[in-house]
């Protein structure tokens, strides 16, 4: 079964009962609505959407206090696609637009240059994203330290994923994962074992090309309803993962309660600073809710209890160019995906 | 958000190192890898992640060439 027509013919010859298969990373997400992988599965199987993007998992409360400290005088620096999430008011570019200090940044150690070169200023740095992230700020964090910048801040809404991952095997409806492959790599494909046993589903850790993720929808179809664990992307993850990012995560952040989107507060499933580093914390605990915006879906797209077309919004009212949602803002947002690659219309 | 994009070690100095992304060199945090010279890592918000084989390396690149290709189109 290793070419793509025997594997596509496993996957077809499946008599089972349906299985609800959710990738959980935004780019398998939009390797799958590329390769038009969704419309080559058999009825019984659907490959869902997870909760694998940070941007659109982020509370209206983090982005209004993001605003609120560009509005104080802090310099704000983000990543692109946060820019244009709204939270209750308005996004981080209405603020620039009011002129407010916001720049976009590639990196948490831009955000620290900014910091070195405005010493009379406070930048804060949107720090969003799962593991594979956080040791990026940890390292930004230990580089401030080391030279000394004092006015650098970080406001977290870090994610972590097995926590997310169990409230929704908790909730029954996904048959099998397939698992994030950079998230992995940090945190390593061991991780998987003990949830795989805890609730008797299979999943497996893919890399990003069509091939990987036909290769982890068969090994998962195959394995449904019991307790395993595979690494379909052993070349770079690794079981224990990275002990480095690790560590460095480990020295700067510890686990606490926070807000996803459609799956409300999550004990543990944030990073959040240690109390000995709260000079470099700009305020983030307790960022949970704040108002959602009106009709938007988003909240039923990340966990996989509607597809972003099932959206009465959808194409009409919410587009990428006027988005309603975080997940049409976010370039690895569901409904952003599938809009632009037009994707199967079939679920 | 997770996408980590591959890169090749051109060299590497007090954890920083200069890369090759298909052709744009640019430098990142080499603090959380063992690398040389010549090695291929994963580069993830300026920072690399992990170290990948030439091969992997190349697949994920002119896959995530394609996905942006893309998504520039239709805007
Ligand atoms: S289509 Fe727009 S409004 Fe509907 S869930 Fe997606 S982002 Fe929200």
């Amino acid at each position: 079964m290793t070419t793509v027509e025997g594997m596509l013919k496993l996957l077809r010859a499946y008599d089972g009962p349906p299985l609800d298969i959710m990738e959980v990373c935004g780019t398998h997400t939009a390797v799958a609505a590329r390769s038009g992988l969704r419309s080559l599965l058999p009825q019984r199987i659907r490959l869902i959407s997870g909760p694998g993007c940070p941007v659109c998992l982020a509370a209206p409360a983090y982005i209004d206090k993001l605003c609120a400290l560009a509005q104080e005088g802090c310099i704000v620096a983000s990543f692109g696609d946060l820019l244009k999430v709204r939270g209750s008011g308005g996004s981080l570019l209405d603020a620039r637009a009011q002129g407010c200090a916001v720049e976009m940044v590639a990196s948490p150690m831009d955000a620290l240059a900014i910091a070195r070169h405005n010493p009379q200023r406070t930048v804060v740095m949107a720090a969003v994203g799962f593991e594979t992230t956080a040791p990026t700020y940890a390292l930004a964090l230990r580089s401030a330290q080391e030279e000394g910048i004092g006015n650098f801040r970080l406001l977290t809404a870090l994610k972590r994923l097995l926590p997310a991952l169990e409230a929704l095997c908790a909730d029954g409806s996904v048959d099998g994962f397939i698992a994030p492959g950079h998230v992995a790599a940090i945190i390593g494909s061991d991780c998987f074992t003990p949830l795989a046993r805890r609730f008797g589903r299979p999943f497996v850790v893919a890399g990003f090309t069509p091939e990987n993720m036909l290769a982890a929808l068969c090994t998962i179809v195959q394995k449904a309803h019991t307790a395993f664990a595979g690494n379909l992307y052993a070349e770079v993850v690794r079981p224990a993962g990275n002990a480095k990012a690790l560590a460095v995560i480990e020295a700067y952040f510890e686990p606490g309660e926070a807000y996803w989107r459609g799956l409300t507060q999550i004990p543990a499933s944030g990073f959040y600073l240690k109390d000995r580093y709260k000079q470099y914390d700009a305020g983030s605990r307790g960022l949970h809710g704040g108002q959602e915006r009106g009709d938007c879906r988003c909240g039923d797209v990340l966990t996989g209890r509607l597809s972003p077309v099932q959206c009465p919004l959808f194409g009409g009212v919410c587009t990428p160019q006027n988005a309603v949602g975080p997940c049409m803002v976010s370039a690895e947002g569901a409904c952003g995906i599938w809009y632009r690659e037009g994707a199967a219309y079939d679920d | 958000m997770c996408i980590a994009t591959p890169a090749r070690v051109i060299s590497i100095k007090e954890g920083r190192a200069k890369v090759d992304f298909s052709g744009n060199i640019m430098e990142v945090d080499a603090r959380l890898v063992d690398v040389r010279a010549g090695d291929y890592v994963l580069v993830h918000a300026g920072c690399a992640i992990e170290v990948m084989k030439p091969q992997q390396a190349r697949e994920l690149a002119d896959l995530l060439a394609e996905l942006e290709r893309l998504a520039d189109d239709d805007r």
